[in-house]
């Protein structure tokens, strides 16, 4: 019997499970895949502030931000602060891009056209300037999961942090009103508390405990081009329109460029949103618009080959904010998903607060923006 | 061509050819054939630059090659009567708003094309690179298979070859892969392999077979009646004293920036290693069987099985439909079982696609033609006759119009289910629409093709011959240690060990390593998912953008292509 | 009846119909690229355009693969 048992072993269960863990709390870990097999396998790895806009998330971003550069110092992943840069293609858009870097409070530079080429050599002529988030990072998401489980289980004593995959949660063993466990397809794992960090199968999770909780794919393609010998990208690059279709609630396909340089030597090019529930299929005019904006940007791309692209599904909430913390209508439940895109970012803090909350600690932040019953009954 | 991307359709004014054909080999170009002398619009596409899949490969001046000149004369009377595009490679296949089927292309600008001379057309896309659209109501897989091969210390070294790119070497270009050259993997394709490098002049230092030992004589290509090609090869390797010895095999390489020699291993029945050798040489040649190319299936959501060697390969019925309606596949992706075997799977396709073109109301759905499209009724002509259903070959151009309109011809028409190709389960094949005499026939050869699966299978034991710094994944340069690494952190399948230690990540896709790491993940190997299917230019992509037919939003809705049974990243 | 194209400058002579991979091949030049992690050298494999080891930048375009690229009288292949 542990403390906590963890549901879904994807980078937000990883850090679930490790700060849980590292507050003396014995944990088990329950995936019906392996580690890493859901959107986080899917991810571009993003640790964003650039993309916030004040309030809750931002400073859940801040505070994770902070927490995977302490986490990076384990071992086991890197974090490469490479730093953002966002781009607006007219003066008007850049107002508005400098105007937001203001209120952020975070640290920036806004960056006038002339001297957009110190950040990136290769971007395209007639951009209006930028911004430049020196704090943005990036890491290998699938590691990064691994790595927080490993150490987890390393650091705190054999048996603290177990892991059991290949287990799908059927449902729920209850006492009276109070979870008290889960039942897999290999058995029953009995906890003192059960933490939700499916992801976007989060809200099916949820279902099986008989709460509702509205956590929906919206769909991300990403290109992924042949290795490059010379990195041609240095940062996170991206448009301004990134930021708006991040909160948009359209359930259209939305595009914006966003192109980065990898360690591997790929550049991955994002970003799309649509909402078309689980389908897999690849859209060839998504992957062209893709290709269009990053050339775009990017000319010298023309001439690189793309070489793979995957999808992955994001896990959104109608209010696009995460779900954080006990659910006050089934004792003994917590959820820890519906981070939509920035999931890989927002985890460590994530799992950071709910272990405070575990352990009766007063969480750093203030939890009631992310709280689990706040949606109206319509989109439940 | 004036437009950014080329975008082929068939001519008559038609928004798409009635049938697109992947894939230039026996299967093919039988199917393509077949559909075209009955008077359907054909396209067929393949990335060589000249007709023949990887069996009938040949220099551009062709030898005197057993069946070759056959072949080359139906690819000739394939071109008078389709259009048929070498150096095109499809990236992606995809479903339109229209039901119709989008192949999309990569073609090189050409020879001419030069950084001094730029190509005015090199705008569109990038440089030496032409996008290229067909649209099809019908679709023909027929892409063949590659050889697939198991890592082992050295494996990387220059002068390692697959067996079918040392044949690939000869065959097409002419070229003697090597002085002394050593031959080992398991099945027969050994043979033909070093039989060709021994006539050609090269040294074969033998033919290191790691399954059992049957021996020459008792070799089950000439047990099962295969007698005349097989004993042309031992003959053959007799004559030139290339010794041919079983239950052994490379099991590493060894050199400084090429190949020098090999250690040879006499194996157990469990392919472990129980003495070695060293044996001198410059150039190794190895293959471990095939790998059916089903990627272009697979995006489209067509179901797939598990031949008897454990590579997913597409279901088919027996008229060659995919569980996808208006795809056809043909030749190694449902089934590794040779040209022969392919060929006939190709006509049989044929076959039926004119026949789902003649009668568009029978049997399956067709999705390909549109109510609306006007020209619904041309499909229904009269038939050009009857056939004789037994024909055994192509013969004149006019046998093979009588043959492939014998859609209706009813006699013998009951099908048997051959052994091992399970059904899609959605009906049954409409009467008369396969002769019954060659759904028998190509029972016989899928028996024949399985028999030598059987015999030839891959034994666990190769994984004892690699080391923890052996690559596994030659593109990403990913050793055995790390593999072991990612189990150790959770990964319990070859995708997960994908996501974290990158082999498969690389330019080739896990076409090379795939099979290997699913054997390590002690899993079957999964359908393979490659949403991009050759590397294309994000030039070319980019040329793509708008040119589409139907909107984006059109695109959202998840219902004009099946899902993928199996997923991937 | 051969005709030449020049990789890295040196002249490699050519059977018209042959591929680019091919002709260096057959002129004893097994290996014409590194990795990119290791440096380990990297010539044909396939033969048949499947395992991208045979990646060579033919008169300045994006890479592509020596063995499906049939050579071209003045060809100018670039090796990596």
């Amino acid at each position: 019997m542990s403390d906590v048992i963890v549901v879904g072993a994807g980078v937000v269960g990883a850090a679930c499970a490790y700060y849980a863990a590292r507050a003396g709390l014995d944990v088990t870990v329950v995936d019906r895949g392996p580690v890493a097999g859901g959107t986080t396998g899917s991810g571009e790895g993003n640790v964003l502030v650039s993309d916030k806009e004040p309030g809750p998330e931002l400073e859940l971003a801040v505070l994770s931000n902070r927490l995977w550069r302490a986490l990076a110092e384990h071992g086991g992943f890197e974090f490469e602060a490479k730093g953002g840069l966002v781009v607006a293609e007219t003066p008007e858009v850049q107002r508005r891009l400098a105007g937001l870097a203001a209120k952020q409070g975070v640290e920036h530079a806004v960056v006038p056209a002339h001297a957009l080429r110190d950040y990136e050599p290769h971007l395209a002529d007639g951009l209006a300037g930028g911004v430049y988030y020196p704090q943005d990072a990036q890491v290998q998401p699938m590691l990064a999961a691994a790595a927080l489980l490993k150490h987890g289980a390393d650091r705190y004593g054999r048996g603290t942090l177990r892991l059991r995959l290949g287990a799908e949660v059927t449902g729920f063993t209850r006492s009276g009103e109070r979870v008290t466990g889960v039942r897999t397809s290999r058995g029953d794992v009995l906890g003192g508390a059960v933490i939700n960090a499916a992801g976007t199968w989060g809200g099916e999770v949820a279902a099986l405990a008989g709460v509702c909780l509205p956590v929906l794919p919206r769909r991300g393609f990403i290109l992924v081009t042949e290795p490059l010998r010379e990195p041609l990208i240095r940062h996170k690059v991206y448009t301004a329109a990134y930021v708006t279709n991040v909160a948009s609630d359209s359930a259209g396909l939305e595009t914006s460029a966003v192109v980065e340089g990898t360690l591997a030597g790929t550049v991955l090019i994002g970003a799309s949103r649509e909402r078309v529930g689980f389908d897999r299929t690849t859209s060839v005019p998504v992957l062209a618009r893709l290709a269009a904006q990053a050339v775009a940007l990017f000319p010298a791309l023309r001439d690189v080959r793309a070489i793979r692209s995957y999808c992955g599904f994001r896990p959104y909430c109608p209010d696009h904010l995460p779900v954080i913390g006990p659910d006050p209508r089934l004792p003994g439940l917590y959820h820890a998903c519906g981070h939509e895109g920035a999931g890989i970012g927002l985890a460590p803090a994530t799992g950071h607060l709910l272990a405070q909350v575990l352990t009766g600690v007063r969480p750093d932040l203030d939890l009631r923006p992310f709280r689990p019953d706040r949606f109206p009954l319509e989109s439940q | 061509m004036t437009d950014d991307v080329a975008r082929r359709r068939g001519d008559g004014g038609d928004a798409a050819y009635d049938l697109v054909v992947v894939g230039g080999g026996p299967a093919g170009v039988a199917g393509a054939l077949t559909a075209a002398l009955a008077g359907l619009r054909v396209a067929l596409v393949d990335s060589s630059a000249r007709l023949g899949g990887q069996y009938f490969r040949h220099p551009a001046v062709p030898g005197r090659a057993s069946g070759l000149e056959r072949f080359l004369r139906l690819a000739r009377a394939l071109g008078e009567r389709a259009d048929v595009l070498p150096r095109h490679q499809v990236w992606s296949v995809s479903r339109e708003p229209d039901g119709a089927l989008a192949v999309h292309c990569v073609t090189p600008h050409g020879p001419s094309s030069s950084p001094h001379s730029p190509d005015s057309a090199a705008s569109a896309g990038a440089r030496g690179e032409r996008p290229v659209v067909l649209r099809g109501r019908r679709l023909l897989i027929a892409t063949g298979a590659y050889d697939r091969p198991l890592p082992f210390p050295g494996w990387d070294l220059p002068g390692v070859l697959t067996a079918g790119g040392a044949q690939a070497l000869l065959k097409g270009n002419g070229v003697v892969a090597g002085r002394r050259v050593v031959v080992s993997g398991t099945g027969p394709f050994l043979l033909p392999v070093a039989a060709g490098l021994a006539e050609a002049g090269a040294r074969v230092l033998g033919v290191f077979e790691a399954n059992r030992g049957l021996g020459l004589a008792r070799h089950p290509v000439l047990a099962l009646g295969r007698l005349g090609e097989a004993a042309g090869y031992a003959v053959s390797l007799a004559r030139h004293r290339v010794p041919y010895l079983t239950r052994q095999a490379v099991v590493a390489a060894h050199g400084e920036r090429e190949v020098e020699a090999v250690t040879v291993a006499r194996l157990d029945r469990e392919w472990n290693v129980l003495a070695t050798r060293v044996v001198e040489c410059d150039t190794v040649a190895v293959g471990y069987g095939f790998v059916p190319q089903i990627e272009l299936g697979v995006q489209l959501g067509c179901g797939t099985r598990y031949d008897v060697d454990g590579s997913p390969v597409l279901r088919v019925d027996d008229a060659q439909r995919t569980s996808v309606p208006g795809v056809w596949a043909a030749g190694e992706p449902t089934g590794v079982g040779g040209w022969r075997l392919a060929e006939l799977e190709g006509r049989i396709a044929g076959r039926s696609v004119v026949a789902a073109t003649r009668r568009p109301q029978a049997g399956c759905a067709d999705p390909g033609r549109r109510p609306e499209a006007g020209r619904a009724d041309a499909g229904f002509r009269p038939h050009a006759g009857r056939a004789d259903a037994d024909r055994t070959d192509f013969g004149s151009a006019a046998g093979l119009v009588s043959a492939a309109g014998s859609a209706s011809a009813g006699g013998g028409s009951r099908v048997a289910e051959p052994s091992g190709v399970a059904g899609p389960g959605r009906g049954e094949v409409a009467a008369g629409e396969v002769a019954g005499v060659w759904v028998r026939r190509r029972a016989r050869w899928q028996a024949f093709g399985e028999a030598l699966q059987r015999a030839y299978p891959v034994k666990p034991g190769w994984q004892g011959w690699l080391r923890d710094d052996t690559l596994v994944c030659r593109c990403e340069e990913v050793p055995l240690a790390r593999v072991r690494e990612a189990q150790e952190l959770g990964a319990t399948d070859a995708r997960s060990i994908k996501l974290l230690a990158r082999p498969g990540m690389g330019w080739c896709q896990g076409r090379v390593c795939g099979y290997a790491v699913s054997c390590l993940a002690g899993e079957p190997p999964q359908p393979p998912r490659r949403p991009i299917a050759q590397p294309v230019t994000l030039g070319t992509l980019s040329a793509l953008d708008g040119t589409l037919d139907g909107t984006l939003s059109d695109l959202d809705s998840p219902s004009h292509s099946g899902t993928p049974d199996m997923e991937d990243s | 009846m051969t005709f030449h194209i020049t990789v890295d400058g040196r002249p490699v002579p050519v059977v018209p119909g042959q591929t680019i991979g091919a002709a260096l091949h057959a002129a004893g030049v097994r290996s014409w690229r590194t990795t990119r992690f290791g440096g380990r050298p990297r010539g044909l494999f396939c033969g048949i355009g499947v395992c991208f080891d045979c990646l060579v930048s033919v008169n300045g375009r994006a890479p592509e693969r020596a063995c499906l690229a049939e050579a071209a009288p003045g060809d100018e292949v670039t090796t990596s």
